[in-house]
């Protein structure tokens, strides 16, 4: 049975508070995993594995979280995306909302695309499949 | 001080899981200070232990040519005390394991009753940290832990030969 975007964000949540042991009531659509969450670069991983299990789903390396475009001076040079760049990474990430961070796209802003509603897009499109 | 918090493995399935026991003697200087006269077994070390037996586990799984770092401990839970004269008993199992990453779910016997629950998430360093210098050789798994193993291998034989 398909499972309705509210399920998949109830979900999402629970996943959320095991893995960075945070209360349900910051687990917020527009919360970042890393800025409002606290989750640092190996829950990352954690989180994979847990959505995995949580939704019966295969996660292949790179497509939630794009991390290979960054070593590429094609896409990032001194820190920014550059135009191709940003090009990249948006046709890679089509379930994070580009709005603040195109005006600018700095590299250490991106952990501000990993939002919680980043997350749930990106399974609601994983499920629809 | 050699940083071996297993004595033997008894249980060993690649991929899967694995059991390991540990002794406490009062041979191990640091229960005479946890506590002076009243010894008891660290829980942080208990982790180091569960921590040996679910990375040989996540490293023979991969033939040992990932350097398996302890990442995160997820959680840790402990009920009763552990003392000299006890046996520990670490059973671990793999829950999930890709190329970069394995997380384990264990649960900690003392004399037979459990005591403890821990979970795990490793990182295969080099798959996760790249462009950075490592040496190429494992220092992870050196031939001392790797020994360990070859402990199940013999009780098994030994087992083996009686039946």
């Amino acid at each position: 049975m398909a499972m309705d975007r509210s399920e998949i964000l109830e979900n999402v949540r629970e996943t959320l508070v095991d893995a960075l042991a945070v209360e349900p009531d910051e687990v917020t659509e527009d919360a970042t995993l890393t800025g409002d969450l606290g989750a640092e670069s190996i829950d990352f991983l954690d989180i994979v594995f847990r959505l995995e299990k949580c939704f019966n789903i295969k996660i292949p390396r790179g497509e939630l979280f794009p991390d290979e475009l960054l070593n590429d001076p094609q896409y990032v040079s001194n820190g920014q995306f550059t135009e191709v760049g940003l090009q990249k990474i948006k046709e890679a990430m089509p379930h994070a909302d580009f709005g603040a961070f195109e005006q600018d796209p700095d590299v250490n802003k991106m952990p501000d695309l990993f939002t919680v509603k980043t997350l749930v897009n990106y399974i609601e499109a994983k499920l629809a499949a | 001080m050699r940083w071996l918090w297993i004595d033997k493995f008894v249980e060993f399935e690649s991929g899967k899981r694995a059991a390991a026991i540990k002794n406490l003697t009062l041979a191990e200087d640091h229960l005479h200070d946890h506590f002076p006269g009243f010894p008891v077994m660290p829980a942080s070390l208990m982790i180091e232990g569960m921590a040996q037996t679910a990375g040989i586990l996540v490293g023979e799984a991969r033939d040992f040519k990932e350097k398996v770092i302890l990442a995160k401990v997820k959680k840790a839970q402990f009920e009763g005390m552990a003392r000299p004269g006890q046996q520990l008993r670490y059973e671990a199992k793999i829950e999930s394991i890709s190329d970069e990453a394995a997380m384990t779910s264990g649960t900690i016997y003392c004399d037979g009753k459990q005591m403890g629950k821990v979970e795990l998430m490793f990182s295969h360093i080099d798959q996760n940290i790249s462009g950075l210098n490592f040496p190429k050789e494992n220092f992870v798994f050196t031939e001392e832990f790797k020994s360990l193993l070859s402990t199940y291998q013999l009780c098994g034989s030994k087992k083996g030969n009686n039946s």
